[in-house]
């Protein structure tokens, strides 16, 4: 019952979130808009027992990228000038038809209740505690080799940061 | 009544559509970065909600992999952005059409 509640209300902020960050005029209120679906999400993680994960979402995203974000939106300047004209002819009739369209798709399936969503699952499973102990003993067993790739991963985005940050007015020309 | 893994799909699905919405129709290149990180944040969704529905612990790890790939990609991301301010003086992603070819 709890999990029902909290699911209901966590869904409303996460889709209300998502939809300030698309909607919204000013870059500042869709980062906002942006921040409490993370948020959100974040407690959705803890409900589905990964409290590693909500911990990182929230010292990860909704600290260390929104900071970022949010640090170039000052910097460049909040540009609300967006052009709201369509460049191409029927673009958004044809985007809000498809998205109805697989949505009245996905209603149907789920409410003809055919569909399976888990295949592979059994009825009973065993509870899995995402603690930071039960994510290691598997991150640096089976996934080891992907790990080390993120790290290569995270060096090679760095230095192609800094590379496109010392660039200057010009030099590309 | 009991929330079904599949309610969570659901979210994750609406989440991933509002998006891919988002990334189709705003012009500011910074609304169309934060789009993809809804699009990210969905994919993560389902990662966790599908690790639980099979009892493992897998799909964490995958979300911890996309993080790391997020986190890569804003800061490439935003980097050019910032470049593409100096030379145009816009956020929008309109003027970048003579970057073809």
């Amino acid at each position: 019952m709890t999990e029902l509640i909290l699911f209901v209300v966590l869904a409303l902020t996460v889709v209300t979130g998502a939809l300030t960050t698309v909607l919204a005029r000013n870059p500042v209120h869709s980062a906002v808009g942006l921040l409490g679906t993370l948020f959100s999400l974040a407690v959705l993680y803890v409900v589905n027992l990964a409290h590693l994960v909500a911990v990182v979402q929230v010292i990860v995203y909704a600290g260390a990228v929104m900071t970022l974000f949010l640090f170039v939106i000052m910097m460049i300047g909040v540009d609300q000038t967006e052009d709201r004209d369509e460049t191409l002819p029927g673009q958004r009739k044809l985007i809000a038809s498809v998205a109805l369209g697989l949505l009245a798709l996905g209603a149907v399936a789920a409410i003809s209740g055919e569909l399976d969503w888990f295949p592979g699952a059994r009825a009973a499973v065993p509870e899995v505690n995402g603690t930071v102990g039960e994510v290691a003993k598997t991150l640096f067993t089976d996934w080891v080799l992907a790990f080390e790739a993120t790290a290569l991963l995270l060096t090679i985005a760095a230095a192609g940061t800094i590379a496109l940050a010392s660039f200057k007015k010009g030099d590309e020309k | 009544m009991t929330v079904e893994p599949g309610w969570y799909m659901s979210l994750a699905a609406v989440l991933f559509g509002i998006g891919l919405v988002g990334i189709l129709v705003r012009r500011n290149a910074l609304i169309m970065f934060m789009c993809v990180e809804l699009m990210l944040n969905a994919v993560n969704l389902t990662f966790v909600a599908a690790g639980r529905a099979h009892g493992l612990i897998d799909g964490q790890i995958s979300v911890f992999f996309v993080l790391v790939v997020a986190a890569a990609e804003v800061a490439v991301g935003l980097a050019i952005i910032v470049s593409i301010f100096r030379s145009k003086s816009s956020a929008s992603v309109d003027p970048l059409s003579e970057l073809r070819g």
